[in-house]
């Protein structure tokens, strides 16, 4: 069975995957369809939804377009769940793949710090570093892939674990291969399912966190963000209620789509592993 | 004896990552935007350059890096974290003064969160392939995905706005005066909403994790034999299959402690709850760095000490186990 | 111990406990085959002992699990009947099925290890069978569990019952999980391979626990099996299965001694000999490889308050091999002769001694220095599944060696086809995966790899162990001809004496880290001089009984 069949089987990684593209499309039709810059004030505020002609979605505090803030809002979501989990991945693999292959001393040192950094709740880590480092697209993308790279570490070290004792490793080994060698064409190949499986969930966990961050103001203050719509909206809910609704409801389906997704890929990428639905 | 060893090991090692933490928030400190000499000075509204090196003199700042590191991590040692900049006020008493409202929700969030979690989780592993097991699980997945805070927002909208239900802000009703019982029932209608949204994501993820930790445990040998006794199906899966899937369910409820807290943060936001949380947001707005710092220190205290809670349990509960580190 | 065969004639008139016709059993879609038994029909007696035997993948535990109701999900009969005590399971409500287990039938498993709930005292568990059945009140039940723990033979059963199961040992967990089986004292035990996982001394004494309370207590036995060694030890009916059918089924002693299927006969006559190995003549010459007072230690890391635990898995190990000779190291689990293997191939580093390869010092080389000396000793591994990188094409495993080493990827590849030739898969195997081929194939690929460098020496660590019999005996005539043609000298490397008697010219035996015995193989199985020898042979399955006689 062909991969995309494998994962086609799971009806609702279809689905999700459906949703993501959709997400895509809109980020990408973002600056076609409102040219203009989402923080402009276009129309009177406290526009209801469907009441005007061209604002669909109605308009928010300060009398920007909803809709405009959502497309433009779906790309910074995008942007800063994949660059993070890439920055992620980037510190993750290699710390767990050295912990896993050389065992002993190093493997101590590493994940002593690996738990150091898994222990300090994450969400306050990221709060405080965007707040000392001044929020920025940047910034965001630090702070979010520096609280999310310890599962990284620990699922390729014990992957690396428990196949550094494989015997084909040891067969590598005892022909002569190098310890760089090893790792990277032996190892490393066997173990991209499950990293995948992980990235895409922390593409997931990374918007969440992105939208938390500026939800509570520390997003980037040139760029509209979705969790940014809801924190601003946050004190209006009573007047107001379509402006923290549907940005949230745009987060939901992200997220929802990026886990469908994550666990089709599961599936199709360890069929042996799959759990019965 | 074992477990006073252990505890005094875990004790140790807690005091290291603490030690740590606070190296790290001082290096953070010197990090922040601004001269706290100059915000200082600013505060008591003069700001000639010779007040200013006046009170860095006063609070050591003219003083070599090492210098300050050290009073700064002796200061904490003595539980002194210093003054919130803005408030004047010991950054400890402030934090003391929220922490009972803080342990309260996420208390009563994370024992909901479990006991719901589990029991959702085993429903769906008995109802594998089944309608209803899916539907569990699909909702799992939802509440898995929706943003807490937004959450927070719409149940805010209609248990409170809409339907008058609950109350939504706040830890009691201001100036009604209660006392005693008529508190108590007070201070639990108000913790209803909060607890609830903070407990949901957490019981997602219990209930995912219930029922694939159940499903691997059922296809273990140990099930096989029992069900050759000529066991129930209820008490294998009571006594065989839900015992050794908790196991896991104990490790991540450890690991889940750092989340909790980042989730009180955004829940005590909304509601307005006085917790240490919703002190971090007024920090944030703020930018009293020295008591969002402060705030983050005793967090990642709070979860050392959970931690090593759940590792306790987790020896109780695995027989496997015998002090080792 | 001798077989109670003389009984035959009385049992074949017994009452007949377990009735199994026409019995098929269909697998879910997508197998590789639509049923995992057909057409089967056997009984099984009070009073005997009936040894269901079949290679992997023969369905021989299908009937089983069906009498049990325990098959797996997708698994289920459609056709046939199976007759327990008169009344057909097959039919029966899971309600009344479940109230047989336990109490009328008693089932015990392959794996004590994982067989028993790791959370609950043994104790608990055994009283668990008489709860399921609502019999005795708890502090009875408890009573009787240390009754039947002394039965079956653990030592301190005030001790054992109220361990956990990690606390012991494959042996004594296997003990409980008689006293479980047999704790309702059930008209019918089966027991499911249950000594494949043990040590050939252990398996001797829970073989003679079986038969021992069989015979007190007269009960039915079906035993599942893939060793004529046991059968031969325990049986007195047998059933040899194949691809889900039966194709040979009759009194023990009249199948092992004249069996009439050819695959029975090949399956038999692939037994690794129980005969005397044949005298080989071992030609002194220079040797190959020297060790001289091999010691490796190894420690369980103690926390900062926890002592380190120390095993001493070599002790002051020191044996001479010889060009062209082949060396079997024989011991138990826990001997210390995976570690010495491992050692010689310096996957391991000895903590002292000297590994001299003519003459060349491998004990103490690090980094690239060893590196570039690995070429010259190369090894075959036990896991025909695990020893081949999934995501490499055969060709490209067996060429990485030379590689490694300098040869370009042409000529590599291009060697890799010869060898490929040359362990009998052909040279077109170079382009395919590892699974494509069978575990058998796979081991061939192994060997291939191994002799892709041109090593002085191989290491063959339990190469043929996982193997069934009559793949296991090709793997072993391929190694024998291959060593001939290209007289290599063999590390043999096995837990399982018959096959080392086969192949081997001369044999170490060892426990707990050190030599007990050395000498030629004839030597060895004929004279031993140590205790621990005697016993290893001792407990070979079916030694004693009567076995058709094999080349």
């Amino acid at each position: 069975m062909s991969f995309f069949a494998r994962f086609a089987q799971n009806r609702g990684a279809l689905i999700g995957l459906i949703i993501l593209l959709l997400i895509i499309v809109m980020a990408i039709l973002a600056p076609l369809l409102f040219p203009e810059s989402p923080w402009r004030m276009v129309q009177r505020p406290f526009l209801p939804p469907l009441s005007q002609e061209g604002f669909l979605l109605g308009t928010d505090t300060m009398g920007r377009n909803v809709a405009a803030g959502l497309m433009h809002g779906a790309w910074v979501s995008l942007l800063i769940g994949l660059v993070s989990t890439s920055v992620a991945l980037l510190i993750g693999v290699p710390l767990g793949a050295i912990a896993g292959y050389y065992g002993g001393l190093v493997d101590d040192f590493l994940m002593r710090f690996t738990e150091f950094f898994q222990t300090i709740p994450n969400f306050a880590l990221a709060i405080v570093l965007v707040a000392i480092m001044q929020p920025s697209i940047t910034s965001i993308v630090l702070a979010i892939a520096l609280v999310s790279w310890p599962p990284v570490a620990r699922l390729v070290r014990a992957e690396f674990m428990s196949l550094r004792h494989r015997e084909y490793v040891e067969a590598a080994r005892l022909v002569g291969q190098t310890n760089s060698t090893i790792i990277l064409r032996q190892i490393l190949p066997n173990t991209l399912s499950p990293i995948i499986v992980l990235a895409s969930l922390m593409v997931a966990t990374a918007i969440l966190l992105e939208s938390a961050l500026s939800f509570l103001g520390l997003g980037d203050p040139n760029v509209m963000s979705w969790g940014y719509m809801i924190g601003a909206a946050r004190t209006v809910i009573r007047q107001a209620w379509w402006l923290s609704f549907f940005p949230g409801v745009a987060i939901l389906l992200t997220v929802l789509a990026l886990n469908l997704v994550g666990e089709g890929l599961d599936d199709a990428l360890n069929p042996k592993l799959s759990r019965e639905r | 004896m074992v477990y006073a060893r252990l505890i005094l090991m875990r004790l140790l090692k807690a005091v290291i990552v603490l030690l740590l933490i606070v190296i790290f928030n001082f290096f953070l400190i010197q990090m922040a935007p601004g001269d706290p000499a100059a915000i200082l000075a600013g505060e008591a509204g003069a700001a000639d350059q010779e007040f200013i090196n006046q009170l860095r003199e006063r609070f050591g700042l003219d003083q070599p890096m090492y210098v300050q590191l050290w009073r700064y991590v002796s200061g904490i040692v003595m539980l002194d974290f210093g003054y919130s900049y803005r408030l004047g006020v010991p950054v400890f008493d402030l934090i003391m003064d929220r922490l009972p409202a803080t342990l309260l929700l996420t208390g009563t969030a994370f024992v909901l969160s479990l006991v719901l979690g589990i029991v959702a989780g085993s429903m769906a592993a008995a109802r594998v392939k089944k309608p209803s097991g899916s539907l569990i699980m699909a909702l799992a997945l939802v509440f898995y995905a929706t943003p807490l805070f937004w959450v927070a927002l719409m149940s805010v909208l209609v248990f409170s706005v809409y339907l008058g239900w609950l109350p939504a802000y706040g830890l009691y009703t201001v100036g009604a005066g209660y006392t005693g019982f008529a508190l108590v029932l007070d201070i639990a209608q108000h913790l209803i909403l909060p607890a609830t949204t903070l407990a949901l994501f957490f019981m997602a993820i219990y209930t995912r994790m219930t029922r694939t930790s159940m499903l691997d445990a059922a296809q273990q040998d140990f099930v096989k034999t029992a069900r050759a006794k000529g066991l129930k199906p209820s008490v294998i899966q009571r006594r065989h299959i839900l015992r050794n899937a908790l196991l896991p369910i104990i490790t991540l409820a450890g690991l889940q402690a750092g989340q909790m807290v980042g989730g009180a943060i955004l829940t005590e936001t909304v509601f307005a709850w006085p917790g240490i949380g919703r002190l971090m947001f007024e920090a944030l707005q703020q930018r009293d760095y020295n008591l969002l710092l402060g705030i983050f220190f005793f967090s990642a205290a709070l979860v050392i000490v959970f931690n090593i809670f759940t590792d306790l349990v987790y020896r109780l509960a695995d027989p496997r186990i015998k002090g080792a580190s | 111990m001798p077989v109670t065969t003389d009984s035959a004639t009385e049992h074949s008139s017994a009452e007949t406990v377990l009735s199994i016709r026409d019995l098929s059993v269909a697998l879910p879609k997508g197998a590789d085959r639509a049923l995992a038994v057909e057409d089967v029909s056997y009984d099984v007696n009070r009073g005997e002992i009936m040894c269901v035997v079949g290679e992997s993948g023969s369905g021989k535990s299908m009937a089983a699990n069906t009498v049990m109701g325990l098959l797996p999900k997708g698994v289920h009969p459609v056709q046939g009947e199976v007759n327990f005590l008169g009344q057909n399971v097959i039919t029966l409500p899971e309600k009344q099925h479940r109230a047989l287990r336990g109490l009328k039938i008693g089932m015990i498993f392959q794996e004590p290890m994982t067989a028993l709930n790791p959370l609950m005292r043994v104790g608990a568990q055994i009283a668990e069978v008489f709860e399921a059945h609502g019999q005795l009140t708890p502090k009875q039940r408890q009573e009787r569990a240390l009754e039947l723990l002394i039965e079956v033979g653990i030592p301190q059963p005030e001790k054992a019952i109220s361990a956990y199961p990690f606390e012991l040992s494959g042996g004594q967990r296997q003990r409980v999980m008689i006293a479980m089986a047999l704790a309702l004292e059930p008209v019918l035990l089966i027991a499911d391979e249950p000594t494949t996982a043990l040590d050939v001394t252990t398996q001797a004494q829970i073989l003679e626990l079986i038969r021992d309370l069989q015979r007190r207590r007269g009960m039915a036995v079906m035993f599942i099996t893939h060793d004529f060694g046991v059968v031969a030890e325990v049986a007195n009916r047998v059933c040899v299965m194949r691809h889900g059918k039966i194709v040979e089924i009759g009194e023990a002693k009249d199948v092992l001694e004249n069996p009439q299927n050819p695959y029975t006969k090949a399956l038999i006559a692939a037994i690794p000999s129980n005969a005397v190995p044949p005298h080989r003549e071992t030609s002194q010459v220079a040797p190959l490889l020297e060790i001289k007072q091999l010691n490796k230690v190894f420690r369980s890391r103690g926390g900062w308050f926890k002592s380190a635990r120390e095993v001493r898995a070599l002790d002051d190990i020191s044996l001479t091999l010889a060009r062209g000779e082949t060396m079997g190291i024989v011991g138990e689990s826990g001997s210390g002769k995976s570690t010495l293997g491992r050692c010689v191939v310096r996957l391991e580093h000895p903590d002292s001694g000297e590994l001299l390869l003519d003459g060349v010092n491998l004990s103490q080389l690090k980094g690239d220095a060893l590196r570039r000396e690995r070429h010259r000793v190369q090894m075959i591994f036990q896991d025909p599944y695990a020893s081949l990188n999934p995501r490499t094409r055969v060709g490209m495993a067996i060429a990485q060696g030379p590689m490694a080493n300098g040869t370009p990827k042409a000529a590599a590849l291009k060697q890799a086809g010869e060898l490929l030739d040359l362990v009998g898969l052909g040279a077109s195997a170079v382009e395919r995966f590892p699974h494509e081929f069978s575990g058998g194939q796979r081991q061939r690929i192994g060997i291939a790899r191994a002799l892709a460098l041109n090593p002085e020496l191989i290491v063959a660590d339990e190469a043929v162990s996982a193997l069934d019999v009559s793949i296991q005996a090709q793997v072993l005539e391929l190694l024998e001809e291959l060593k001939q043609r290209l007289s290599l000298s063999l590390l043999f490397i096995t837990h399982d004496l018959r096959v080392a008697a086969q192949i081997c010219d001369r044999i170490v035996v060892m426990q707990h880290g050190r030599i007990v015995e050395q000498g030629s193989a004839e030597q060895i199985f004929l004279h031993p001089k140590e205790a621990y020898t005697q016993s290893l042979l001792d407990a070979i399955p079916g030694r004693q009984a009567p076995v058709a006689a094999t080349a």
